[in-house]
Order: C-alpha cells, then structure tokens, then sequence
C-alpha cells in the first residue's frame, strides 16, 4: 500500500456495545494482530485522528457525545461501524434505549460485519478505510 | 475553604476502554468528591425477555458483556434450569466449570494489561495481550467463540470438548503458567509500579463489606466473598481457596487478580482430570414457572441474575446485578483525598465494566 501519505491514526469510541466489539479493536492493536506496524496508532484525541471507529449502537444519550467527537475531527476523515450492533443495531435492535445503527446521525463509509467482529475483519474495514480516507483527501486536494 | 473546582472525567477518555462520566470535585489537587452519571451504554436488554423465547434469550444475555459473556450465559442457564427442574449432566458442569475459568483468565489478562497502559506501560500491556490470545485461541477451539460463544443452552451445553483436545489444553496451561508468573511478577514487582499503586485507593475491609464490595475489589480488602465456594456448576466437586489480600489498596486488588490467574489454571487442570463421561445436554420439556435468583462469580465478583416465569416461553420478568454497579460506591468512596493524577489507576483497579453495569 504505496499510497500513505499519512500514518492513517484511529479514534475509537464505545457507543452501547456490550464490549465484545471493544476488545477486539484493542485486540488488533496487540502483537498478535498489530496494526501498529502499519503506523495505524489508537489515539484518545479526536484532533488527531482520521479514522473514527464506533462499535455499538447510538442511544439518546451518547448522541451527542458521537456527534462531537466527530465535528472535532479534522477533514478529511472517515467513519467505520464495527459490529453488527453499529450497522443496524443488531440483537438490541428492539431494546427501548437503541435507537438503530450508526448511520442515522453520521455518514459510515465502511460497515464491518459480526458479532463480534473478528480481528481479521477490523483490520479488512481499516483497510478499506484508509483508501476511502485518500480519496477524500484527493477530491479536497482538488478542489482546494 | 478553598476554592473548589469540578472536573469532568469521561465518557470519552484515554484510559476507558468504555464510556463513563464522573465528575471529579476538587480541591487544588485532591479529590473530595466523585459523581458518577451512567446512561451512555444503557440498552435496556432485560426488557427484550418479552420478545425472546426463553431459550433464546440466551443469545441476548451473553451480550450483557462482551468479557464476561461465557458466565452471564451460565448464570441465565442456571436460573432456568432451577425454575424448571431440570437435572444438567455432570459432563455439562464441567465443560461450564472449564468455560468460566477460561473467560476468567481472558478477563483478568485484559484488564491488567489495561491496567499497565492507564500507568503508561505499554510494553506491558503488550505482553499481557500476548497471553491472553493464547487463551483466546484454546476458546475459539473449545467453545466455539472468541469474546462471544454461545457454548452454555438451557439442559446443557451446545459443543463437546474431546479428549484430544483435553489434554492439549492441558499441555497448554503449563505454558500459560510460566508466560503468566513473567508478566505478573514484572507488574508487581516494579518499583515504579508500587510507587503509584501502594497505598492509593485504599478501602478498609469494614468500609468494604459495608458498601458491599464483590470480587477482587472486596478480596483485596479482605473480605472473603468467592461465590465459587458455594459450589454452583462443578465448583463444589473442585477443591480451591479463595485468593485474599488485606491492604486494601491498588496494589492489593491487582494482586489478588494476579494471583486469580494461577487459581484459575490450577481449577481447570483439576476440571480435566476429574470430568466424566457422558451426554452434555438433557432434553428440555416445558416452560419455566416459577422464580429464582441465581448467582454466580464473575471475573469482576458477584453477579446475581433473578428471572421469574408464569408457564409461557416467554419469561415475565428478568434483571441483572452486575459486580460493576455493586463497586461503584466503594470506587467513590476509594477516590475520596486522592490526588487527581491517581483516579485513572483507582478506576482501573476495581476493573470497572460499564456495559455490564448499564445493561
Ligand atoms: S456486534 Fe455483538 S459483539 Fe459487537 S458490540 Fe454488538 S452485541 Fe457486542
């Protein structure tokens, strides 16, 4: 993958996952699978990422919370739902307190399937995000 | 009196894996007060009892959290089984018994990497996660999954173990041992490590069973509470003392984790030497009527699972005490005259677990 311009770095937030989803994001940054050989590197500051990982579904209360983390990322960047639980909302679909998959407040580029997702999977979505991400980067390029 | 400021910790932050707000009041440094907000992981799962079939639900219980899955769905399982008197193979209550103790290792492995991270040690934390994808691998083999299984069913349990890979498990666990003896005795015995976690956080053992702290975070005050030793599953054909320290501190709830880790390799070798013969499930007649509370021990400590049925499938009513929401008093009464710089080591050492708490 010649074209990183950038060591693409990933913000992760939990949105009412049950976890499972969690820890296997973690689980890909560890020796095992380590996406950090890559460059990509977890960061708590959503100033510094490009990439915005969400695992769980969005309830009233965080919201917000996903909204704002989002608006704090600087253009361009991208959204991966992780989890069948940020696609659609998956077996809670029909809790009280979910109110659906993640698209319905931000625009997902890149769905990642299971329950929980495996790690291989994580790093396919990744992946396929940092070429979305050089896209972006490319069409803000041009138009300047 | 000094001037006193809040300051908002969470829901997103570094070292929370999950999202949970306090509100830290301070006084310059210290801490006088902690408020905790909870709400952003609620999904409200124990409401789904009426759309789910109680065989079912299992599915959904298991997603109460992705850590503990394997033990929430023992617990649900057991409850029922009770409601409906159902008899479980005893080679069934082995295979749960060995499941436990699998998640138990994959948990405290997870947390006290985490744990060294929040300190800023990451090669540690490395090391730690290193480990425990071993234990994950032997999972996935046995049980089927490698956060989330599916393995426990109401009557038994869904995928036999055969013996082969028994004793491969068992060829296993002494490399676990000595991979798991380096890394623990690295943390603890590390000068730096002792420096930030002896004497913080410190819970006395009266403070401790009055606010009614469960699992490692009232062992590591002393207070001898293991629902292991109460026997459920083939806990009580199993022969084992529960782990204890008396300080109290940071310091003393990770070492009864640490130590848990070597408890937990010794039960499972006794699982595979002891399990007998025979069939893994019962067949499953009827609906369940009646009520119980069943409860079971958690990496994170006690979690009490009460479910009551009226004869239909579908179950009336189902709740959940996690272990999590039983420590969040003692976690506010521990951050209490400490500096601020130690409340992400306090939080981490009662190894919170929000989306169990929030359900
Ligand atoms: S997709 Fe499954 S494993 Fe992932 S957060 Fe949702 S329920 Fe948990």
């Amino acid at each position: 993958m010649s074209y990183f311009k950038k060591s693409p770095w990933i913000i992760h937030y939990d949105g009412s996952s049950c976890n499972g989803c969690d820890i296997e994001v973690l689980a890909c940054l560890t020796p095992m699978y380590d996406v950090e050989r890559f460059g990509i590197v977890n960061t708590g500051n959503p100033k510094h990422a490009d990439i915005f990982v969400i695992t769980g579904s969005v309830n009233e209360q965080n919201i917000e919370v996903v909204k704002n983390i989002y608006h704090q990322m600087p253009n361009p960047k991208v959204v991966v739902a992780v989890g069948i639980c940020a696609t659609s909302g998956g077996v809670f679909r029909e809790c009280y307190n979910v109110m659906g998959g993640v698209d319905k407040v931000l625009p997902v580029d890149v769905y990642v399937p299971g329950c929980a997702a495996r790690p291989e999977a994580i790093i396919d979505g990744i992946v396929k995000a940092i070429g979305i991400l050089e896209k972006k980067r490319k069409e803000m390029d041009e138009k300047g | 009196m000094q001037k006193r400021i809040v300051i908002p910790f969470g829901p997103q932050h570094p070292v929370l894996p999950e999202p949970i707000h306090l509100d830290l009041v301070l006084e310059d440094e210290r801490v006088v007060d902690a408020i905790p907000s909870i709400g952003y992981l609620h999904r409200g799962l124990e409401k789904l009892v009426d759309k789910r079939e109680f065989p079912e639900y299992v599915y959904v219980i298991e997603r109460t959290c992705g850590i503990c899955s394997f033990i929430h769905g023992l617990s649900y399982c057991q409850a029922v089984e009770e409601m409906m008197k159902i008899e479980v193979p005893e080679r069934a209550l082995f295979l749960r018994t060995i499941g436990s103790e699998y998640s138990r290792l994959h948990s405290h492995l997870l947390t006290l990497g985490c744990l060294a991270d929040g300190m800023g040690f990451e090669n540690l934390f490395m090391g730690f996660w290193r480990v425990r994808e071993r234990v994950l691998n032997r999972m996935e083999e046995s049980l089927g999954g490698r956060v989330i299984q599916g393995t426990c069913k109401v009557g038994g349990v869904r995928k036999d173990m055969d013996g082969e890979m028994l004793e491969r498990m068992k060829a296993e666990l002494d490399v676990l041992d000595k991979e798991m003896k380096e890394m623990t005795g690295v943390l603890l015995r590390d000068d730096a490590v002792k420096y930030r976690m002896k004497g913080i956080g410190v819970l006395p053992k009266k403070d401790a069973f009055e606010l009614g702290a469960v699992g490692p975070t009232g062992r590591g005050s002393g207070v001898r509470i293991d629902l292991r030793e109460r026997g459920y599953a083939a806990y009580g054909k199993i022969g084992f003392e529960p782990v204890l320290e008396t300080a109290g501190d940071c310091y003393a709830r990770t070492a009864v984790r640490c130590r848990e880790l070597l408890l937990s390799t010794r039960i499972i070798r006794q699982c595979i030497g002891k399990i007998p013969d025979g069939p893994i499930e019962t067949k499953v007649t009827g609906n369940p009527n009646g009520e119980y509370a069943s409860r079971v021990e958690q990496p994170r400590g006690e979690a009490v699972h009460y479910a009551k049925g009226d004869g239909g499938r579908y179950l009336k009513r189902f709740r959940i005490r996690t272990p999590t929401f039983a420590n969040i008093p003692s976690l506010v009464h521990m951050l209490k005259g400490y500096e601020l710089a130690d409340v992400p080591v306090i939080i981490m050492s009662i190894d919170p677990c929000i989306s169990c708490t929030e359900r």
